[in-house]
């Protein structure tokens, strides 16, 4: 018997890194935003991304969502009431999104005729942020609910956002939110993160974030 | 816990590997884990043990090497590793730091295997 050391220097994910790749060739080619969001479960994002929808249509643009959940169909029905395309992608028990799942869901849709397109992650802020699904924008959403010192439990996915949302902010005020505090904690772990401060139900803070939609969409898409 | 599909694809991968060394048996799989990549050893380790019986790899060790974040400073013009990963600033100089250099590989680094000998 004879031991030998065998180099790889294999990426673990390498298979849906490079079904990412060729995604986000895709969207650009299409001129379309793709955009990631996740957060834990109950931190309001289905409850914002169906505003972000209603708002963005109202504005005249041409949006489409796919919403990852582990079991049921919530989320997908009550987004489509906002009148935009949305498909659901029951992961049977994964707890992240992986970039094959995005690919087969998006057969029949012209991605041409889109101007932006939200991905709901599963509620988790641990395993999707291991996974590109392609995005130019990568959204991490955090509820005056959940404590100001959520980013420093969970670094890796605040550390890889692009942007960041506090929800529910309407509540802000009787849940003791303490916005210095939370404001700082993501800026120590994404130094020049952009963070938009909105509410679902009041529609605060919606015309920043609407704008900075825009503003990606006409830089990198 | 996403160890399990981790683990999955690093057998999968060393399996693949093995189809050079035939009757070969693997010993030990090292790996490269970037501090900010989101994996956790102890689940890795968990869940390598189920994933890995009755596969070539059942009873091999895993050997799961942390690599440091590296952070690029602008001000001091350097790569620089943070102290902890709940302040992104430059240890030298405590600017905030954004561009990240090192620390999220997630990947298989070698693999160490017993040969058989072929007989004469
Ligand atoms: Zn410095």
């Amino acid at each position: 018997m004879t031991t030998r050391i065998v180099e790889l220097r294999q990426g673990i994910l390498k298979k849906n890194d490079e079904l990412a790749r060729a995604l986000r060739g895709r969207f650009t080619d299409a001129g379309v935003l793709v955009l990631n969001l996740v957060s834990s479960p109950g931190t309001g994002k289905t409850a914002f991304l169906e505003r972000t929808l209603r708002d963005l249509r109202e504005s005249g643009a041409k949006v489409a969502a796919l919403v990852g959940d582990l079991e049921t169909d919530n989320d997908a029905r009550r987004l489509a009431a906002s009148g935009a395309p949305v498909r659901q992608i029951n992961t049977h028990g994964i707890c992240h999104l992986e970039a094959e799942m995005i690919g087969k869901h998006l057969e029949g849709w012209e991605l041409a005729d889109l101007d932006y397109l939200f991905i709901e992650n599963v509620g988790n802020l641990v395993c999707p942020s291991s996974y590109d699904l392609g995005e130019k924008v990568r959204v991490a959403l955090l509820s005056v609910t959940e404590g100001e010192d959520k980013p420093l439990k969970y670094p890796t996915l605040f550390n890889s956002a692009d942007a960041a949302i506090i929800t529910k902010i309407d509540i802000a005020e009787p849940c003791g939110f303490d916005r210095t505090t939370a404001l700082k904690n993501i800026n120590e772990i994404r130094p020049g993160i952009r963070i938009f401060e909105t509410s679902a139900k009041t529609g605060a803070g919606m015309t920043e974030w609407l704008a900075y939609l825009a503003e990606e969409k006409s830089r990198r898409a | 816990m996403h160890e399990l599909s981790i683990v999955s694809s690093i057998v999968d991968t060393v399996t693949e590997k093995l189809e050079a060394y035939p009757g070969a048996r693997v010993k030990e799989v090292r790996l490269r884990v970037g501090a900010l990549a989101a994996v956790i050893e102890d689940s890795l380790q968990f869940c390598y043990g189920i994933a890995t019986d009755d596969t070539p790899l059942q009873g091999s060790k895993l050997v799961v090497n942390i690599v440091p974040v590296l952070m690029h400073c602008d001000h001091c013009d350097e790569d620089v590793e943070i102290a902890s990963l709940q302040s992104f600033r430059c240890p030298e100089c405590d600017e905030p730091v954004s561009d990240l250099r090192q620390g999220r590989e997630l990947e298989i680094e070698s693999i160490e295997i017993d040969e058989v000998e072929e007989k004469v």
